[in-house]
């Protein structure tokens, strides 16, 4: 029997940022066989970060929310197939089954699978007027929804005091909806942000009209006689009056074609720090994953740039070099005319220090744990956050006292 | 609408006339055009619609912004006077004709 090379070709599961990124990325490091990218909604890569705020307000058309036209996928011999859905993974005989029972086979194959908002396992979670928001139909749903709120005069409850949480009622308050959120924690955003943040952004919320209510206890929602949600009761009795409900309480990785596969998950698919699966000839990028570091702890990161910088780890993985992704991790969220933009993680910190005037909107929180700067988050400061990026890659910490003396370099530290 | 000329590092040139409204990375990204990356989807965020405007329109153009000069600092190619984001440029009138060149890079 003569040996015959299969000709290279690299499936993708997922359209999305990690899934354009390790396509390009694999072009870009001068793969030339077939690319195939599998996307299981109707429409072409777009851009997901405008979703909770342009698009969902009304103010983008659908065309501006393209990330890649297809015709520049198509002239880089990238194959698109939407509307398409993966039913299995076959390792041994290295191709994906899709949902329409046809096979297709790879010599590599790239999870971008991306995540699934977590749903509310409480009565009425699923009535009509309850939305999570994820993809762009999500989005689309909850804007229309949103215009009969305000035909109808109905309030928004939102729950979950996250990123998508805020930045929908931050978009709904542009709307002159009133909005409601409910957070459990005491606090915003408190696995992220430092307390002192956390204080700001729930006056920012309160000062635009928005109705917080921390430590929140829902226990259902009530349903009208017409199938639609008209409420969110609280445990203590309060039912606040709901013609719109988004959920936004986190996600779950989409694993569940790796698992059956085989392949090692834990909370995602877990990856090296150059994209590599468990199995070498498979790699993954994006929200997808959990990413084992050096100290094998598993770091699941759902941002712009853990999907393009996976993507193009993975890219080069498959082409057969490595090429880890190691720098610090970055984050952004708009909500009303502020930019938080956030460098590095915080978990861990015990002490904070601000730089800026928190009264003006324009200033940023350092987090140390003992003498170590950890992460650092900028409020409409740019340039401390470009900074801190470089600051963290350096492994370079200023003290407390330096970070709050706006009269102290910071870039002197980089020298 | 302004019809907006890109020409690419390698000298690919396509011009899209573009609504009112829509910013030049979108127009860019939406019509083929290679060479903006726009990865945060416009927010100002990440620096990968770094491009050169014609010199001689400069004065044509709304002033940056304090964020979208502080995000320049972070552009992968060489920075220079004519520096923009393409996400923080929407199309009006005032920009017809508008020429714009692409960096090498954006990463």
């Amino acid at each position: 029997m003569t040996s015959v090379t299969a000709t290279a070709s690299i499936v993708i599961i997922g359209a999305g940022q990690a899934g354009v990124q390790t396509a390009e990325a694999l072009r870009a490091g001068g793969f030339e066989g077939a690319i195939t990218l599998l996307g299981d909604e109707p429409h072409g890569p777009y851009h997901r970060p405008p979703l909770s705020k342009t698009w969902l307000a009304g103010e983008m058309d659908a065309a501006q929310l393209v990330m890649r036209a297809p015709e520049m996928l198509a002239r880089k011999g990238i194959t698109l197939r939407t509307d398409t859905t993966v039913a299995a993974i076959d390792r041994a005989a290295q191709t994906v089954r899709l949902a329409d029972g046809s096979a297709l086979p790879w010599t590599g194959l790239v999870l971008a699978t991306g995540a699934m908002p977590r749903r509310l396992p409480l009565p009425g979670g699923d009535a009509s007027g309850v939305f999570a928001l994820r993809g762009r139909d999500d989005a689309s749903a909850i804007a229309d929804r949103m215009a009969l709120c305000i035909e109808q005069q109905q309030p928004v409850v939102v729950i979950g005091g996250g990123f998508i949480g805020l930045e929908v009622a931050a978009t709904a308050r542009k709307k002159g909806l009133p909005v409601t959120v409910l957070e459990a924690a005491p606090r915003l955003l408190g696995r992220v942000l430092a307390p002192t943040l956390s204080d700001w952004y729930a006056e920012l919320h309160r000062s635009h009209g928005v109705q917080l209510v921390l430590g929140a206890q829902i226990s259902a929602m009530d349903v009208g006689t017409d199938g639609a949600v008209a409420g969110v009761r609280l445990v203590d009795g309060t039912v606040l009056p709901a013609g719109l409900v988004v959920v936004g309480i986190g996600v779950a990785a989409n694993d569940q074609l790796a698992r059956a596969a085989g392949l090692e998950c834990d909370r995602g698919i877990v990856v090296d720090t150059c994209g590599r699966t468990s199995d070498a000839r498979i790699v993954a990028a994006g929200d997808c994953t959990a990413r084992r570091l050096a100290d094998g702890s598993l770091l699941r990161l759902e941002s712009v740039q853990n999907a393009t910088e996976q993507g193009k780890s993975a890219a080069a993985a498959l082409l057969g070099q490595d090429r880890p992704f190691t720098a610090t991790p970055w984050f952004w969220s708009d909500q009303y005319d502020k930019k938080l933009q956030m460098a590095g993680l915080s978990t861990g910190a015990d002490h904070w220090a601000v730089r800026g005037d928190m009264t003006a909107g324009s200033f940023s929180v350092y987090h140390f744990k003992g003498e170590r700067l950890l992460a650092v988050d900028s409020v409409s400061a740019s340039k401390d956050h470009l900074q801190a990026r470089k600051l963290l890659d350096a492994g370079k910490s200023p003290t407390p006292a330096q970070a709050a003396d706006t009269a102290f370099d910071l870039a002197s530290l980089l020298a | 609408m302004a019809h907006i000329t890109f020409i690419e590092a390698s000298g690919q040139s396509t011009t899209v006339n573009l609504a009112d409204g829509w910013s030049l990375m979108q127009g860019a990204t939406a019509n083929g055009v290679d060479g903006i990356l726009g990865e945060c989807g416009g927010s100002c965020a990440c620096a990968t619609c770094h491009c050169y405007v014609d010199e001689a329109r400069l004065g044509d153009l709304p002033p940056a912004s304090a964020g979208e000069l502080e995000m320049l600092e972070n552009v992968a190619a060489e920075r220079r006077p004519n520096s923009r984001l393409a996400c923080q440029l929407k199309a009006s009138a005032a920009l017809e004709g508008l020429i714009v060149h692409l960096p090498e890079t954006q990463e």
